[in-house]
């Protein structure tokens, strides 16, 4: 159903298309994220917990993986909201995952500066290496690619993302070398952006 | 002008608490302290400061509305930086996130705030590590917590991790989303000064805006009202990508001209290649075209040429850019960035992108054009924030400037300009 007779919705129509997350197995926190969650809450006015909703659902996703009607109905409990309001966000969010992805999810940016220096080719490379097209898990189940809209490093471009590591400058070619380092080596192989690699040589040998 | 917000981020850990004090850091903190809130905030309305995040309203201004009489208020740093081509705040918070911080604990003073909430992109994960780092090192010294400096003011700074939504960039969209709902703009007015975050008083500042603060306070109203052109005054960051061969941000008054922006501080277009167009302010812009290039790149004088300076994303396009494959990316991001609020813009996005793929596969028909340009007449102007606007102008600026390519795919039922860096899939297969 869609508002005009020509224009019918496709598969990807709106990020925001509610899709019934899974049950899952049962969820909870472990002690340290629920302490972490009860650090993060005192950031906001005691009747305002509600505010923690996205801090709360990255300590679910990022102790499971993704996010489940239990994680979901979990955090509802403690922030003291419906789960209607919490799925509302999950399912506005593009960072949250309400299917399993794989242990690294491959975020290539698809805006203007990127593309216009290579970033469709950057997709190509990283997608025929895998064997999948962009949204999909490869057999294996370790790598989730994703086409994702401008990331902010534009001067870098064409950038990916990988986990919450950074690649930038990164080459068709050398893309495709990303995953075999990755398969090889494992989170060894990000080696972050430009500015981290930065960074870290400066704390190494500055005072 | 020699830099003064980006003077020392290629130098080794100039993120750094020690760093940052060896440079005159927290002094500005210091001398806020010793006058009363409304003179800092007529320091800000004097030195003429604009906001930084795109639309350029002043930021004295913006303080100054702010209702004194309610409490608690609140300053929100929008750190969502998301327009397309813009990367300056990214660089400013990873490599001088002091000016950030001390800009934040300035803003609540002047406005009696007692706290302030840093909204970044969760996409910023490295970024926002680094700016934790630097509050934690704020509160260690005393610069945040209670009783800063003995001066009885009370400031607490908190980074809130959004997770991806460029309408979040929308101020009071990213009020929804620091109060935990999606990031749908509201119904203005009441604007954010009268009743923002949790419906009290506050002020939306971007990153770049707050980190102007201290330095109209250290170098003074005078040094910063003579930087550049008159009513566009102070340094400001200029991100320049795409076709250019040292894309990167750039420190200069508003008096440097975009030609000396694409030219000179970038380099100029590849070898081989000419410059086509440049967008000047981020991807919801009016193009300009080279022969245009020779104004100044501040708020009015860009204005005056009939686009918009923004959010300083000065995006190069040489000879090997399609304007219709152009448009179409464009409106793939404003379509999958819609917050879906308003219907005109959510279904309107997706219209557009169809029909532009349909163009730039060679599927399209000379009826086509008209089409779009009714479709975007139908969006802009008739949503509650300034998303529709912006995202017919790829459409209508190119249909404006590049007709004939549009005719060109028309008629030759192709795309008349595959670039060697495109795909070799066609736009769609995917």
């Amino acid at each position: 159903m869609s508002f005009h007779p020509e224009m019918a919705y496709d598969a990807t129509f709106h990020k925001s298309a509610r899709q019934l997350e899974e049950e899952g197995p049962a969820f909870g926190y472990t002690a340290e994220n629920r302490a972490r969650f009860e650090e993060i809450v005192k950031r906001y006015p005691p009747e305002r917990r509600r505010s923690a909703v996205l801090p709360a659902l990255y300590l679910a996703q990022h102790q499971q993986g993704y996010i489940t009607a239990n994680a979901i109905r979990h955090v509802a409990e403690l922030l003291g909201i419906t789960r209607a309001d919490v799925e509302d966000v999950v399912s506005y969010y593009t960072m949250f995952y309400t299917k399993p992805v794989g242990r690294f999810v491959v975020n290539v940016c698809r805006t203007l500066s990127c593309a216009i220096n290579g970033a469709e080719r950057v997709t190509e490379a990283i997608c025929t290496k895998l064997a999948v097209r962009p949204g999909e898990t490869d057999a294996s189940g370790t790598f989730t690619v994703l086409e994702v809209e401008c990331l902010g490093a534009c001067d870098r471009a064409p950038v990916v993302m990988v986990n919450d590591a950074w690649h930038e400058n990164l080459q068709p070619e050398a893309a495709a070398k990303l995953i075999d380092d990755l398969r090889a080596r494992g989170e060894a192989a990000l080696s972050g952006c430009h500015h981290v690699v930065e960074r870290r040589k400066d704390e190494r040998t500055g005072d | 002008m020699d830099p003064v917000l980006i003077a020392h981020v290629r130098e080794p850990n100039s993120f750094t608490l020690d760093f940052y004090l060896a440079h005159g850091g927290y002094e500005a903190l210091k001398t806020a302290l010793t006058k009363k809130p409304d003179e800092i905030i007529e320091m800000v309305k004097a030195s003429g400061l604009r906001g930084r995040g795109g639309a350029g309203f002043p930021t004295g201004m913006k303080w100054q509305f702010v209702d004194k009489k309610s409490e608690p208020r609140y300053i929100v740093c929008n750190a969502d930086e998301s327009e397309p081509g813009t990367f300056k705040d990214h660089l400013l918070m990873e490599r001088n996130p002091h000016l950030l911080v001390e800009g934040c604990a300035i803003g609540c003073y002047g406005i009696g705030a007692k706290i302030a909430y840093i909204y970044i992109r969760g996409e910023f994960y490295h970024v926002q590590s680094v700016l934790e780092r630097a509050i934690d090192e704020a509160y260690a010294k005393g610069f945040l917590g209670r009783n800063i400096l003995g001066s009885g003011f009370d400031c607490d700074v908190y980074v809130h991790r959004g997770a991806g939504a460029y309408e979040a960039g929308e101020e009071t969209a990213l009020l929804e989303s620091l109060e935990g709902k999606r990031a749908q703009p509201r119904n203005k007015p009441p604007f954010p000064a009268v009743a923002g975050l949790y419906g009290k008083p506050s002020a939306v500042n971007n990153v770049e805006t707050l980190c102007n603060v201290p330095v109209i306070l250290s170098k003074g109203v005078e040094w910063y009202t003579s930087v550049g052109p008159e009513k566009n005054g102070g340094p400001k960051l200029y991100c320049v990508s795409g076709h250019v061969r040292n894309p990167g941000v750039f420190e200069a008054s508003m008096s440097v001209t975009l030609r000396e922006l694409v030219d000179g501080y970038a380099g100029g277009v590849r070898p081989g290649r000419t410059l086509k167009a440049v967008i000047p302010g981020g991807s919801s812009v009016p193009i300009l075209l080279p022969d245009q290039l020779d104004i100044q790149a501040s708020f009015d004088a860009i204005q005056k040429a009939g686009s918009l300076l923004g959010s300083a994303a000065i995006v190069v396009l040489d000879d090997t850019t399609c304007m219709v494959w152009l448009a179409q990316n464009l409106l793939h991001f404003y379509r999958h960035e819609s917050c879906g609020k308003c219907t005109p813009c959510r279904e309107g996005t997706d219209w557009l992108h169809k029909i532009l793929q349909r163009i730039e596969r060679g599927d399209g028909q000379l009826r086509d054009l008209d089409l779009l340009t009714g479709i975007s007449n139908n969006i802009a102007g008739k949503t509650l924030c300034a998303f529709g606007d912006a995202a017919v102008t790829p459409v209508l600026t190119t249909l404006k400037h590049f007709r004939h390519e549009y005719e060109a795919h028309i008629r030759e039922r192709r795309c008349t300009l595959p670039a060697d860096w495109r795909a070799r899939q066609p736009v769609g297969a995917h």
